[in-house]
């Protein structure tokens, strides 16, 4: 890195599908030309989805260095904001409103229920590295309390068999490919 | 009677589409503004008799917020839209969002004729993919009819309108924290003053607004500010979304004229859920205090009722309690939500809303003191005015309020270990 002029770019575009780079230079028009900090949300929302639901401190830098940000304002968004998960999470991140809307329908009994069937507490990850469960505040969809959100989705008036049917698609797309396999033979 | 202003749209079939906001009157106002019949004193003219209050929660007229702005000032200038909806309780920007967003965009573009703006953005909270997919398929529609952009409809006027999306901080939703946020940074709210209409977004002159406070606007221009203003009563025009959650039969957005009484809104939402009784009503989202049943049943639904009464109609969020509810319980969960949301800049919020939570956890493990209590509402005192911007205040009432009605409750378990309620 004693080279001054490698082109800052470079280390992102190395970490991220091109598609992934698109989609950031997109954002990147959306802002005033001449401001570098403005992107910083989206392109860290971008990069975290691209690898696995959370933040690494390179990922973290090659964000600055490809919107020519220093490197803390990068970081000072990455862990100010709740979205932005800076350890290892599950491919699938659940998580459960348990604010007071949430809370007087019941949502103390959709944690209880997620972590019987998952065998892990708030804010741990499966061993098959599959589900995270986290605990998260109001989300704007109280009228269909409780409710969680699996990834991008949200899932309001929640019961058991509801809960059961999320986990089983979820689980259900990351079965051993052999069966498959197999069939297909 | 219900859903005549942002939500027109809802009862038709797929209410987001562009044809089915036209075929309401929609885009009407944009299109007088072009054709020279509506200029911009005519438009805060109308606002102000309409007495639409901003819809956020701090309840400011919004004629009045227009005026401010800088309008003759050179330079870039912005409107932006407070889709951060955070409040807990509150539920009804996302609607807007999702089946009316055309009615949000023609109300930002008059925003931005009236404010000679140019650029908007419309700050949506992080985890609002779906109202975000919807928002960018209507401007998408409004673009290719020349609704937005440049030389709009072949005027000279043009204005651009941006969707942004959020990291989850509900401290964005304050207007300057959300400034913040849309520059990049950390969501921490700055001095007042200068004031965003002097110093808003990259230092230019910025008006920001709530989602359903834009969206009112087209309906207002198109029925006129008196027709408004007639809906609700003197002071608190119109009509306001309600969003009821809790224990009721149908939880749900209810769009209805303001002062309309507690206990009809009660009845459009089914009643209380399973024919229990209702114990206590938060009127307007988690910051406003908490009223008894008694006092709520003899209320109508407008700013100056609920003021009046000691609590705030804030976001129009209606979360209904029935007897089950152990009000210490639920003081703990208001406390533990603002302990994790202070965004940390001033040390009375930073630390007092920990102070609170750890108090009220302490007596709910059983641990609590006799002078706990004087202690909280002492702490809660020593936020209250003493912060940059509302936080502080909004993690105080609430606290105040449940020692203010439920102190026995409080009392009761202190001294037995136990919750009053729940036993």
């Amino acid at each position: 890195m004693t080279d001054l002029n490698y082109d800052k770019s470079l280390h992102l575009k190395e970490l991220i599908p091109q598609s992934a780079i698109d989609e950031i230079e997109q954002w990147i028009l959306k802002y005033p030309a001449e401001r570098k900090r403005p992107p910083i949300m989206p392109a860290l929302k971008v990069v975290q989805e691209h690898n696995g639901n959370y933040l690494t401190t390179e990922m973290m830098q090659a964000v600055a260095e490809y919107l020519d940000v220093p490197h803390v304002a990068v970081y000072e968004v990455a862990t100010f904001y709740t979205m932005f998960n800076l350890n290892e999470m599950g491919k699938h991140v659940l998580s459960v409103c348990t604010n007071l809307s949430c809370s007087l329908r019941g949502s103390d009994k959709v944690v209880e229920h997620l972590q019987n069937r998952l065998n892990i507490k708030l804010g741990e990850t499966t061993k098959d590295g599959v589900f995270t469960i986290k605990e998260v505040e109001c989300m704007a969809a109280c009228g269909g309390a409780p409710m969680l959100e699996v990834d991008k989705v949200y899932h309001e008036n929640l019961t058991e068999e509801k809960i059961d049917k999320i986990l089983s698609d979820i689980a259900a797309q990351h079965m051993p490919a052999k069966e498959e396999d197999n069939n297909g033979k | 009677m219900a859903n005549e202003v942002c939500f027109r749209t809802l009862d038709l079939e797929t209410p987001w589409s562009l044809e089915a906001y036209e075929s309401v009157g929609g885009y009407s106002s944009l299109r007088k503004i072009i054709a020279g019949e509506l200029d911009h004193e005519k438009i805060i003219d109308e606002l102000k008799l309409s007495a639409l209050r901003g819809r956020g929660g701090a309840g400011f007229p919004t004629g009045l917020k227009w005026s401010f702005m800088p309008r003759n000032m050179p330079g870039q200038k912005y409107v932006v839209c407070n889709s951060d909806e955070g409040e807990p309780g509150t539920f009804k920007d996302r609607d807007i969002l999702r089946f009316n967003p055309h009615q949000l965009i023609e109300g930002m573009a008059i925003a931005g004729y009236v404010m000679n703006a140019t650029v908007g953005y419309n700050y949506m909270r992080g985890e609002f993919y779906e109202p975000f997919d919807r928002m960018e398929q209507a401007l998408k529609e409004a673009r290719s009819k020349n609704l937005i952009g440049d030389n709009i409809l072949g005027s000279d006027f043009c204005f651009e309108l941006h969707n942004h999306l959020g990291g989850g901080a509900y401290i964005c939703g304050e207007e300057t924290a959300l400034i913040e946020s849309l520059e990049g940074k950390k969501g921490q709210p700055r001095f007042k003053p200068p004031f965003p209409a002097n110093y808003g977004v990259f230092g230019r002159p910025t008006n920001v607004n709530n989602t359903e406070s834009y969206a009112s606007v087209p309906a207002i221009l198109e029925n006129g500010g008196q027709w408004f203003l007639d809906l609700g009563k003197p002071n608190n025009g119109g009509t306001k979304i309600f969003s009821v959650s809790g224990h009721v039969t149908n939880p749900g957005n209810f769009e209805i004229n303001l002062g309309t009484p507690f206990k009809d809104l009660l009845e459009m939402a089914g009643g209380m859920l399973a024919g229990n009784q209702l114990k206590a009503v938060i009127p307007g989202g988690s910051s406003s205090p908490i009223l008894p049943a008694e006092v709520m049943m003899e209320l109508t639904m407008d700013y100056d009722a609920i003021g009046k009464a000691g609590s705030m109609l804030g976001s129009g969020a209606v979360m209904v309690i029935d007897e089950s509810v152990c009000m210490v319980e639920l003081a703990a969960r208001t406390a533990h939500f603002y302990y994790e949301e202070s965004c940390g800049q001033c040390s009375p919020c930073r630390e007092g809303t920990g102070w609170m939570s750890r108090v009220i956890h302490r007596i709910l493990e059983g641990e609590g003191k006799p002078e706990d209590i004087d202690n909280l509402d002492r702490v809660a005192g020593n936020i209250m005015g003493r912060t940059i911007c509302a936080l502080g205040d909004a993690a105080a009432m609430p606290i105040k309020g449940f020692l203010k009605n439920y102190r026995h409750e409080f009392e009761y378990m202190i001294e037995h270990k136990r919750s009053m309620v729940k036993g």
